[in-house]
């Protein structure tokens, strides 16, 4: 194929156009079926695009962070914060210690207990948030040291929830990817049984075209620019709807935890640019290969 | 023009042609005729490619058939012009397109072709009918429209598959006179028909020689039919 029969295929021959007779029915289920499937393929990309965003920053803000829960009688509190305090600044590897503020706890059960909670009345553990530096710190020796002078003191590393919540956005990421090969493959089945019922349609046409010396390029061409240009069609208005519907989505928010922020944020929403023009290429590559096919069975 | 060599062809049981050899030289004019079956039109479609010889070799304008591919196959097609016996139109489309059709497929500039087309349009007498679809025409008018569609392209040779079957008497003649003009212009002709009297007609116009096929073998007939 030379740049000359690829160019006219998209600029058009309206002298071939009416070579195949027009369609009509089976020309809006091509376009029909293009569109859901460009629909369901922005969701797909939103979603794969979100969980990879979600297990990297699972991955990295929890991967240098650790909790210091401290429980003891009310009195004894502030004394065993301060002695792990004391410890934490002088083991290797932490680079940030820091209790959290009365309020900031208050926040963290809010969703709970709901908001004017007087943390006072209620025997709650104080906590610290400990951020470790790029040589990271020795868990072990730091609980064993926390056991000895802090008795009320626990370590939590994350890593114990941590590593499932990775995984379970990795494998998101991976359904979301999957996903838009087998909408991309059943996009390409589609098109290929609607251009072989077309190419059946019209079997007579082709053999007249065939007769009267038109090459193979011709007559493929003449359907394969239909079904392009169908699929084009239906996958840019199946693309805008699904972008229409990523728009709607709620933003990302604290509030709503990481089931917001589903949507696509700043240069992926590009992205979505790409799924009429692979549609389309889609659709070229499974009606010329339908079309080559049938003809072949030609004198 | 076209040459059969020791051609033989079978249908998946028995063989319709054995040993058919026949040299189509330019300029001449053959009539093809045997009783229905006996493979008139199987014989056409040797000599534009549409069948391939179960044996022998049919060459054409010197190369052998058998070593084309699908797209030289395409290109000679557009040297052999062929009326056959149904026609063969696009019915969605009107006669002046159908007749056009080879020149559109082979990418020629319609603007260009537009005089040539109504010339040969005026030649067979269809001017009047150039917008109506194909299945509106009578037979002659369709046996014409498909001569015209056979010729437009200007090909060296003509092959003609009964032009003359569902028409009456006078349009008989009239498509017979319409292809001798051809052959007058240089063209080479063969014409398959069982219709004898339209043989006997066309000897008082040219020098037509007459292949008949029999027994599987084709042979040249006599001058006296």
């Amino acid at each position: 194929m030379n740049r000359g029969t690829v160019r006219s295929y998209f600029i058009g021959d309206a002298q071939a156009d009416r070579v195949v007779p027009p369609s009509g029915f089976t020309a809006q289920l091509t376009l029909f079926a293009a569109g859901a499937m460009a629909f369901l393929a922005v969701f797909a990309l939103a979603l794969s695009l979100a969980s990879g965003r979600l297990a990297h920053r699972w991955a990295s803000e929890l991967a240098r962070s650790a909790t210091i829960r401290i429980s003891a009688p009310q009195d004894q509190l502030s004394d065993q914060t301060a002695v792990a305090l004391k410890i934490l600044r002088q083991t290797p590897g932490v680079a940030r210690a820091r209790a959290l503020s009365q309020k900031e706890q208050a926040d963290l059960l809010s969703p709970w207990f709901g908001p004017g909670l007087d943390l006072t009345t209620l025997p709650v553990p104080q906590l610290i948030e400990v951020t470790e530096d790029e040589t990271g710190y020795d868990a072990q020796g730091l609980r064993l040291r926390l056991a000895a002078e802090v008795p009320g003191a626990v370590l939590d590393d994350h890593t114990r929830w941590r590593k499932p919540l990775v995984e379970a956005a990795s494998s998101l990421r991976r359904l979301g990817l999957i996903s838009i090969l087998l909408i991309g493959g059943a996009m390409a089945a589609m098109i290929t049984l609607a251009a072989n019922a077309a190419l059946a349609a019209n079997a007579q046409v082709i053999e007249v075209l065939r007769l009267v010396g038109a090459r193979d390029v011709y007559i493929a061409s003449a359907f394969v620019r239909r079904f392009t240009l169908r699929a084009l069609i239906g996958a840019v208005a199946g693309t805008v709807l699904g972008v229409a519907g990523l728009l709607l989505l709620p933003a990302a928010s604290d509030e709503g935890g990481f089931l917001t922020g589903l949507g696509l944020q700043g240069l992926d929403w590009l992205w979505p640019l790409l799924i009429p023009v692979l549609g389309a290429l889609v659709a070229f590559g499974a009606t010329w290969a339908a079309a080559r096919r049938r003809l072949k069975e030609l004198t | 023009m076209i040459e059969l060599e020791d051609v033989g062809y079978s249908y998946g049981g028995g063989e319709l042609l054995s040993n058919v050899s026949v040299k189509l030289a330019p300029g001449s004019f053959h009539f093809l005729t045997g009783p229905s079956g006996a493979g008139k039109t199987t014989l056409l479609k040797l000599c534009y490619g549409a069948l391939t010889p179960s044996s022998g070799r049919v060459l054409a304008f010197d190369a052998d058939m058998r070593g084309l591919d699908r797209d030289q196959m395409a290109l000679l097609r557009r040297r052999i012009g062929v009326v056959h016996q149904d026609c063969r139109f696009l019915d969605h489309l009107p006669v002046a397109d159908n007749i056009a059709l080879p020149l559109v497929v082979s990418g020629r500039d319609m603007l260009r072709e537009a005089e040539n087309l109504r010339e040969l349009m005026s030649w067979v007498g269809l001017s009047a009918r150039a917008d109506a679809r194909p299945p509106e025409l009578s037979g002659g008018e369709r046996q014409r429209a498909a001569l015209a569609r056979a010729v437009i392209m200007s090909p060296d040779v003509v092959l003609a598959d009964e032009p003359t079957g569902n028409v009456d008497w006078d349009m008989s003649t009239r498509l017979l006179h319409l292809l001798v003009e051809l052959n007058r212009m240089g063209k080479t002709v063969l014409i398959a028909t069982h219709d004898l009297s339209l043989i006997r007609a066309a000897k008082s116009q040219v020098q037509a020689r007459v292949l008949r096929i029999s027994n599987r073998r084709l042979q040249l007939a006599g001058a006296d039919l």
